[in-house]
């Protein structure tokens, strides 16, 4: 249900006024017609305070039927009616008032068209802008439902993104622990230690939405020691920022995807041993990340930077910065570089 | 003795199955490999009766290393794929273990082995693999000793000889020991059409359709071939190109 328009204390003032102003035209013209300030001051107060009423009466009841935009012309057919009405009610009035056969009462059937007109243009109006203001608040209300809901969209959308795990990443580390319980009991617990505490920071809710790149580093560190529990000499990894970036902000578990990918390709496009290497550095107001691996141009797989990982990240960038244009990959003889660009608030 | 050969990337999971070797005297490692050339090698040059194998893998991934070896030994498949993934090829293969997998699962897969005793039909299972979402967009053809790796979008067309698929494309002409409605099927998901009993095209290729005698029609690639569209091809090409 919409708020009744006179809810609004400066606008019931307006409309007070606004009769006040008529009441007092209406009194000056009829001065001119030589009657007496009885009759002029009986007219000019009753007809507009009926007529105020009645507008009142009419806009606030719009609350309750709001005529849709192709149905205007329930405002002119209600305005008419109203009119009416209003014509009847002064002449109620009058005969109460005036004594039978007085001189005025000739006088204002004599001028029931004009007044007719000049009632119908201020109902109408009336009604009109009454009219437009319910839409406007309606549709303020649509407004704000609409960005709440889009709010709790992005925010469940976005722990959703953060939280993506490949399954395929988890059952192989625990088959890798699997292995090391008969092997290597200790490596084995210190692998659960580091799968449990990555886990942990994944599945953490967004109680913050930035991190320091030390910390965010710190998680990386334990995905990097998992896999390279994994993959054994074939991955080598290499992590480079100064002090000075270490506490530059950025999304939590934002690299981890972006490394993983660069692992994926790096160690299946290539049978060697892969480096894979994670820059820092600030530039102008920005934390620029860049990860990059080796890669095999002719291996066929397509087109990178459409992976599932990629468009994850893109996405949260996107809800958090409105920009699309952070994620860059670039292709150099077989060097696959993914470049971040996380602006520094 | 069964002479068995691991094919994984991960030298902790081929420990598992060495470890979990360790007390079964019907079962001997003759070979592990690091990737699928090397297992491809080893199978040919050590003919092993049963192999384990990894499906992603670098280079080239499971699937694709047995469609390059010839006459393939039965296949225990290990990985870390969720059953919605591999349930396509439950039929045919011995087994399925997924990682991690227990002693006793990998028992059972043993013991399915040695009752069956025989080869599964690896040809099945690679058709099924090739329309699982595990497969991806590309061939993996021999040329000569080396393997190479066509991407679908370079392939023109294939075209049937004889108990082969010709496959051509923008890296040459191939062989492979397929059958026309294996790729058919295949591709159909990256817009090849078979167009006739011994074609099938790329349709993102097309230029030109033109009629061709009565009933049929030939279509122009922009690569400048001209291959011939049967009646049924036509009602193919219409409903996909949808003209």
């Amino acid at each position: 249900m919409a708020e009744s328009v006179f809810s609004e204390k400066k606008f019931f003032i307006y409309f007070q006024v606004w009769w006040v102003i008529a009441a007092v035209f209406q009194y000056f013209i009829l001065r001119q017609k030589a009657f007496d300030n009885f009759h002029i001051l009986t007219d000019a107060i009753s007809s507009n305070l009926i007529l105020g009423m009645i507008c009142y009466f009419l806009a606030n009841n719009m609350r309750y039927y709001l005529p849709r935009e192709e149905k205007y012309w329930y405002i002119i057919i209600s305005s008419i009616i109203v009119c009416f009405i209003w014509l009847i009610l002064i002449q109620i009035v009058f005969n109460i008032f005036f004594p039978d056969g007085d001189a005025y009462l000739q006088f204002y059937k004599s001028t029931y068209a004009i007044r007719f007109g000049a009632g119908f243009l201020l109902v109408s109006s009336i009604n009109m802008f009454s009219l437009l203001l319910y839409n406007q608040q309606a549709q303020k209300e649509i407004t704000a439902r609409q960005s709440e809901t889009e709010k709790l969209n992005r925010e469940a959308e976005l722990t959703k993104l953060r939280q993506q795990l490949q399954p395929h990443f988890l059952f192989n580390s625990l088959n890798s622990i699997s292995s090391l319980t008969a092997s290597n009991p200790e490596k084995a617990r210190q692998m659960i230690q580091q799968l449990s505490e990555f886990l942990r920071g994944m599945l953490k809710k967004d109680d913050e939405k930035f991190i320091s790149l030390k910390t965010e580093m710190q998680y990386l560190n334990l995905y990097l020691e998992i896999e390279k529990v994994r993959f054994g000499h074939r991955l080598q990894t290499e992590i480079l920022y100064s002090q000075q970036e270490e506490n530059a902000l950025l999304p939590p578990m934002i690299l981890q995807p972006i490394v993983e990918n660069a692992i994926k390709y790096g160690l299946y496009d290539t049978l060697d041993e892969v480096l894979i290497s994670i820059k820092g550095q600030l530039d102008d107001h920005q934390l620029i990340i860049t990860v990059t691996n080796p890669y095999d141009p002719e291996s066929g797989r397509g087109p990178r930077g459409t992976g599932f990982g990629l468009s994850s990240i893109r996405r949260r960038l996107f809800l958090l910065y409105s920009r699309k244009d952070l994620v860059q990959v670039s292709e150099l003889e077989n060097l696959f570089t993914t470049e971040l660009r996380i602006p520094q608030l | 003795m069964i002479k068995a050969i691991i094919i994984d990337d991960e030298p902790l999971a081929r420990d598992i199955i060495k470890e979990y070797l360790q007390t079964n005297n019907d079962v001997e490692i003759i070979a592990e490999c690091n990737d699928g050339f090397e297992g491809m090698k080893s199978i040919q040059k050590l003919q092993p009766e049963l192999i384990f194998l990894d499906i992603q893998m670098p280079k080239i991934n499971g699937f694709e290393m047995l469609e390059l070896v010839e006459n393939p030994p039965a296949v225990i498949f290990t990985t870390a794929f969720d059953e919605y993934a591999i349930r396509a090829f439950d039929q045919n293969a011995i087994d399925y273990l997924l990682k991690p997998f227990s002693k006793d699962r990998f028992e059972q897969a043993l013991k399915k082995f040695q009752q069956t005793n025989s080869v599964g039909p690896v040809q099945n299972i690679l058709e099924e693999a090739a329309l699982s979402p595990i497969q991806q967009n590309r061939i993996v053809v021999k040329d000569g000793t080396k393997i190479k790796i066509i991407p679908v979008t370079k392939i023109y067309y294939l075209e049937s000889a004889d108990d082969y698929v010709k496959i051509i494309s923008a890296e040459g002409t191939f062989l492979k020991n397929r059958t026309m409605s294996f790729y058919e099927n295949s591709l159909a998901q990256f817009h090849f059409i078979r167009i006739h009993r011994s074609y099938i095209v790329n349709s993102q290729l097309i230029t030109r359709i033109d009629p061709f005698e009565k009933d049929s029609h030939t279509v122009l690639l922009n690569t400048g071939q001209r291959l011939q569209v049967s009646k049924t091809g036509y009602t193919k090409l219409k409903e996909a190109l949808g003209f």
